[in-house]
């Protein structure tokens, strides 16, 4: 048993350095793709590692305060916490993380720890667009929370339960048993919460670069905001691989883990690179209506379905 | 055109008349009469816009003489009105009641030529030049060269030439031999 | 550099004197081993600039981020804020009163910073050079790295200029913040004798 807590805690190392390095080079590709659509070369796809590196090597450093410097601290741990929560490869012992049997709810909560964490933060920078993009992102984040929240709701009642091992296991052999298939009116609301997650256009309302500059992290610099970076791209990765378990079949080796997130990623670089911004009220109207819908009649037709 | 300048010049004193063009007509009033007549054009003979406030230093007559550009756009024609103003005492009856902007060319002018304008909203404040303690810029007893080689800091090996000369010997070298 | 108790921020008023720190900037050496060198590659290629759109440079700037000149593929990023970007870059001539935004701009980045100055006002006034109100020359008033002449420079030359600022931090010379902090006093004060209303703190951090 003592032998097996070690053994648990260093494969979770190295889970957490994969996704890392895993996370980050989705960036520099995505950079890479974004770049291509424009006609530009783009820089290399290991940009992001040298802003990280930069970052954390400049040599000085001010604080406004306790939260401040908890803000970035609570959405790496968000980040962490989100990605640990979820068994990434079904079947490997080394990246099915510290997953348990009631680990969807867990993970749902991790994934707007970190928002909430890195709002208090901001929000004692005192920078005004630091406060904007705050209220910009907390109030996109209530909207794209109902359809998010309503498709879990659908494919607990179609699985009967919250583990996400247990969903993927559901979903083996074969692309019909997924729930893409089989509960498509779930997917649907929950891909489209996924595009406000991810914060790409049209949904970049928070980071919002014309308007209110980069948003909450305004007065973030030096190390603290080589921690959001890096929280970024884990963020980013755990998020595709929840959405992966659920939604997709998950994964039986690293290689589909890897082409499977990349395509679901895919779907909101396409359509980040397709429409420009909505505004803060043309985002909550878009996420209230039709996936609001789709959502709830997914809840409706898995409750028919399973006979409750 | 000439029968508003005929009009105007009906009940107001108008001197040094000049027709630029057919539809620019520059004439002086006395400062006393300045808002009045502006008054007048404004709301009688439909200059509604107020193109520009601007200024022009004569050291040699001791005078600023200010210059209100008005528009009309019904006619579209132009009317500058000119007014000689003391230099020893320059100080001139402030018109943003009648257009807000104007407050704004007033703070230019109190700064760059030292013009005052009593109850005009905001003059006191600095409009481009922070903390400004020498002689306004724009008059024409101040040496901008030389304030700025005691004040910045000019960099060696800077060499200047006469433009015509330095063109002709460039673009006529031949004619430098006659 | 210590701050000998001398009473500071004293062009503020009372009730702002309070949110501004009253440090000194200190030097902070750099590593003189493998490390620094490493972290200079990683400086060299990951510049984020921060554009102070003075005079007409910035409208030279502006196409460095277009399809055709394309700046990120050599790392180079537009950033919003001072905080976070780590070459500063003033687009032409300044004045009196931008040179008050420069200064505290400056102050908020991060060290190691780095500052380029477009065209030939920064350089020796330019074609302004007699005016009342255009500083001669900005490295008297903070620390700059690479000039860049014309007026203004065409875009190739500002892409040109990256590649020198690059080699220059490569080689380990791109200190300008460390000089700043250095020769602090003679910096203040040639600040100091042109910003007559001095209605800012002394150092921003």
């Amino acid at each position: 048993m003592e032998n097996s807590i070690f053994l648990t805690i260093l494969y979770a190392v190295i889970s957490v350095i994969f996704i890392t390095v895993y996370g980050l080079f989705l960036n520099g590709v995505v950079i890479k793709i974004v770049a291509r659509v424009h006609g530009r070369f783009g820089p290399p796809v290991w940009q992001p590692f040298l802003d990280i590196i930069k970052n954390n090597a400049k040599r000085t450093m001010i604080s406004h305060g306790i939260m401040y410097f908890l803000g970035p601290v609570f959405r790496i741990t968000g980040g962490i916490g989100t990605y640990l929560f979820i068994p990434a490869i079904y079947g490997s012992v080394m990246f099915s993380n510290l997953s348990f049997s009631g680990d969807l709810l867990l993970v749902v909560y991790f994934i707007f720890f970190g928002q909430l964490g890195m709002a208090l933060g901001a929000g004692e920078s005192g920078h005004p667009y630091s406060a904007i993009g705050v209220s910009r992102g907390l109030s996109q984040m209530t909207a794209f929370e109902f359809p998010f929240a309503l498709s879990i709701v659908s494919l607990v009642i179609q699985y009967q339960t919250l583990s996400i091992s247990a969903i993927v296991a559901a979903q083996q052999g074969g692309i019909l048993n997924w729930t893409m298939i089989t509960n498509p009116l779930a997917t649907l609301a929950g891909v489209i919460a996924l595009l406000g997650m991810n914060m790409h256009s049209p949904f970049d309302i928070v980071i919002a670069p014309q308007e209110i500059p980069i948003g909450p992290p305004t007065e973030y610099h030096s190390a603290f905001l080589g921690m959001l970076q890096t929280n970024r791209a884990i963020f980013n990765a755990a998020k595709l691989i929840l959405f992966m378990n659920i939604f997709f079949g998950g994964a039986t080796n690293i290689f589909l883990l890897i082409l499977k997130t990349f395509l679901i990623y895919m779907i909101s670089v396409v359509i980040g690179v397709s429409f420009p911004r909505f505004r803060t009220e043309q985002s909550i109207r878009f996420f209230l209506k039709y996936p609001l819908l789709i959502g709830i009649l997914s809840v409706v037709i898995s409750i028919f379905r399973q006979g409750v | 055109m000439l029968e508003i300048i005929n009009r105007t010049k009906e009940k107001f004193r108008l001197t040094d008349l000049k027709k630029q063009r057919s539809d620019l007509v520059f004439f002086a009033v006395p400062r006393k009469e300045a808002v009045k007549i502006i008054t007048y054009l404004r709301d009688l003979e439909n200059f509604t816009h107020l193109v520009l406030i601007t200024a022009v230093d004569y050291p040699e007559l001791n005078r600023f003489q200010l210059t209100y550009l008005l528009h009309n756009y019904n006619n579209a024609v132009s009317i500058g009105i000119k007014i000689m103003i003391p230099r020893n005492k320059a100080e001139m009856d402030s018109i943003h009641h009648l257009w807000a902007q104007a407050a704004t060319y007033q703070r230019e002018l109190r700064e760059m030529f030292g013009i005052n304008f009593p109850g005009s909203p905001g003059i006191e404040e600095n409009f481009a030049l922070e903390g400004w303690d020498d002689i306004p810029p724009m008059r024409r007893d101040f040496d901008t060269k030389a304030y700025s080689e005691k004040t910045f800091f000019p960099r060696e090996g800077r060499i200047s030439y006469d433009p015509r000369e330095y063109m002709k010997v460039k673009l006529y070298p031949e004619d430098k031999e006659e | 550099m210590e701050n000998n108790n001398k009473p500071v921020n004293l062009g503020l008023s009372a009730a702002d004197r309070e949110l501004f720190c009253e440090a000194l900037p200190v030097v902070r050496k750099p590593l003189q081993n493998f490390i620094e060198k490493f972290l200079n590659w990683a400086r060299a290629n990951s510049l984020w600039i921060l554009g102070f759109g003075t005079g007409c440079g910035a409208i030279e700037l502006r196409p460095l981020m277009t399809s055709r000149y394309d700046m990120y593929r050599y790392g180079i990023a537009p950033r919003p804020t001072p905080r976070q970007s780590s070459v500063f870059i003033i687009g032409g001539y300044a004045s009196v009163k931008t040179l008050k935004r420069i200064v505290r701009s400056y102050e908020q980045m991060q060290n190691p910073k780095f500052v380029i100055a477009l065209g030939s006002c920064t350089i020796n006034g330019g074609m302004y050079w007699d005016s009342y109100n255009t500083i001669n020359r900005i490295d008297a008033y903070i620390p700059v790295d690479i000039y860049i002449a014309g007026c203004m420079p065409r875009p190739e030359a500002i892409i040109a200029g990256f590649g020198k600022l690059k080699e220059l931090i490569l080689a380990g010379k791109g200190e300008g913040a460390n000089k700043y902090a250095d020769n602090f006093e003679w910096y203040k004060a040639n600040q100091r004798k042109i910003i007559k209303d001095w209605n800012m703190p002394d150092y921003n951090w």
